[in-house]
């Protein structure tokens, strides 16, 4: 296929349509709106399912009642709808049914605004939903890894029947790329032995539930969820890597605030700075081997993020403290701009001891100091 | 090679769209590109602008502070793109909009008159395509007849009869822009 000019939400949308989706329910919301929009021309046009739903609470439980048919159903919305989908998405993690959820992140906490934040990482990767489940996170930092990661989430959240939520800010929602889209695949519904999709009077009925009243079945279906996901961590972490082989300074980002360290990577090192970026691809299950790796030849860490330091708690317990991890963010929908992350990366390649100082709290200091 | 370059007016003068044009014909030539808008509750009438990233490598941050190159095509985008232009970058004018000339002697600033070159071709809304050919007099690494194909190859099949005055249009503004360089002191 060509490459096309795509913008990020649209690309996610026609990405999921050529993945097989055959149900979307979602409520609009900025900045991610699009993906709605896209999919309400698009589906009925291909006789799939779309619904826009009263709202998101609407919409999960809808997704919940498709995906136990076993169909590729999806939803997205932006941080505060995505809030409110919090208790579906822990029963469709209870009843171990796999869906896909898109969370265009923008500022917060509350209603707060449209920019672009990564201020959702916790809730995605470690919270949410009420309850001990675990889910697959995908970070793309570009069109078209929101593409490839959108097609790859229906595979994952089919192959360890998970739910699979991509989390990406309004920049790359909004942003157009050139990429090229996979080719439509054919609908193909999986026979999957759980999906409640009718007996046709042929085989016995089938129950799906997220409710183990006995606390010692519960207690099984949490450790079940728990050796799935040794599964998951074991083969399905993904990330990459710029500038690493000789790096001393080793910069970790996500999403937008990955590649805009990248431009601040990549100015340093014309400089003569031994800097590197690790990008990670799959924040949850998280690159923490990698990372622990690393700290045999970094000197320093630098987490980037659109938030107040959300991965840099998983950061520090994959560096345990061997190296210093030190931490630079905009929270509240400020996108950094290159030349702040270069500044930080020049202020620790000329320190000459390492600080110890928590992270947190040394760069609290330094943007007090600023504002 | 990277080249950033900020386009800024008002909402409905075709900024976003002229943003688009370019980044397909970087596209098309093989370059890696990014195409961002300010996104927010806007509306027409209000101020809008893009920001491209052109290179021939992967692209960092799609959002830049100080670009070498910007088109203003109003005056408050004028006034904001001025103070926040690269030194030693250039910025386009639309100097139908404007009532003042520049204050920064560490820039290049080419005026054109955007609005009266797309009246006398004989549609007003090609004033966006008039800076954009303006433009590309500072942008080497795409040219005209790139953006020429980029506009043959995208533009929706019912806009095709325009796309004459399009070029035009283009034609205009860089060879306006031309001649300002040649009259700046070297």
């Amino acid at each position: 296929m060509p490459k096309e000019l795509w913008k990020g939400n649209e690309a996610i949308a026609e990405a999921a349509v050529r993945a097989g989706l055959e149900a979307y329910f979602g409520y609009p919301i900025t900045p991610q709106t699009e993906v709605l929009e896209y999919l309400s021309r698009r589906m009925p046009e291909l006789g799939r399912a779309f619904v826009q739903a009263e709202s998101e609470l609407g919409a999960v439980n809808m997704v919940y009642g498709a995906a136990c048919t076993g169909v590729r159903v999806m939803s997205s919305s932006s941080s505060p709808g995505v809030s409110l989908m919090m208790e579906g998405l822990s029963y469709i993690a209870g009843t171990e049914v796999p869906a896909v959820l898109v969370n265009v992140m923008r500022g917060g906490p509350g209603l707060g605004n449209i920019a672009p934040a990564q201020s959702d990482y916790n809730q995605a990767v470690h919270g949410g939903g009420h309850g001990d489940y675990p889910r697959i996170v995908l970070a793309p930092a570009s069109v078209q890894e929101a593409i490839d990661l959108t097609v790859l989430s229906f595979d994952l959240a089919e192959k360890y029947r998970m739910i699979t939520m991509l989390i990406l800010d309004g920049a790359i929602g909004q942003m157009m790329e050139p990429a090229e889209m996979p080719e439509m695949k054919p609908v193909h519904r999986q026979d999957f032995d759980w999906a409640t999709n009718g007996t046709m009077g042929k085989r016995e009925r089938r129950l799906l539930t997220s409710i183990y009243l006995n606390p010692l079945d519960e207690e099984q279906t949490n450790l079940r969820l728990l050796n799935r996901w040794k599964e998951v961590q074991a083969n399905e972490v993904r990330y990459k890597e710029y500038f690493i082989d000789d790096a001393e300074i080793v910069i970790v980002g996500f999403g937008t605030a990955g590649r805009v360290a990248l431009s601040a990577v990549r100015t340093a090192r014309e400089q003569g700075i031994k800097v590197g970026l690790l990008r990670p691809i799959t924040v949850s299950p998280f690159p923490t081997e990698r990372l622990s790796q690393l700290t045999g030849q970094a000197r320093a860490f630098l987490v980037t993020e659109m938030n107040m330091g959300q991965m840099l708690d998983d950061v520090q317990l994959a560096v345990r403290g061997r190296v210093p991890v030190e931490f630079y963010g905009r929270p509240g929908g400020v996108v950094p701009f290159p030349d702040e992350i270069l500044n930080e990366i020049k202020r620790i390649a000329s320190s000459p001891t390492a600080d110890h100082t928590d992270a947190r709290d040394a760069w609290l200091t330094r943007m007090t100091e600023r504002v | 090679m990277q080249k950033e370059i900020i386009i800024a007016g008002f909402g409905g003068q075709g900024v976003l769209f002229g943003g688009q044009v370019l980044a397909y014909a970087a596209m098309d030539t093989g370059k890696d590109v990014t195409w961002i808008p300010s996104y927010g509750p806007e509306m027409r009438g209000g101020t809008a602008n893009c920001t491209v990233v052109i290179a021939d490598h992967e692209i960092g941050s799609p959002l830049v502070k100080n670009p070498p190159l910007a088109i203003a095509l109003n005056l408050p985008s004028f006034d904001k793109y001025e103070s926040q232009l690269a030194a030693g970058g250039t910025l386009i004018v639309n100097q139908s909009m404007v009532d003042r000339s520049a204050q920064r002697n560490d820039i290049h600033v080419i005026m054109v008159p955007c609005n009266e070159i797309a009246e006398e071709i004989g549609d007003k809304k090609l004033m966006n395509m008039v800076a954009m050919g303006a433009l590309l007099s500072a942008l080497p690494e795409v040219s005209l007849k790139d953006v020429e194909k980029a506009l043959e190859g995208h533009l929706p099949a019912r806009h095709k009869h325009l796309l004459p005055k399009n070029y035009e249009a283009l034609k205009r503004g860089f060879e306006h822009a031309q001649k300002e360089w040649d009259k700046a002191p070297a």
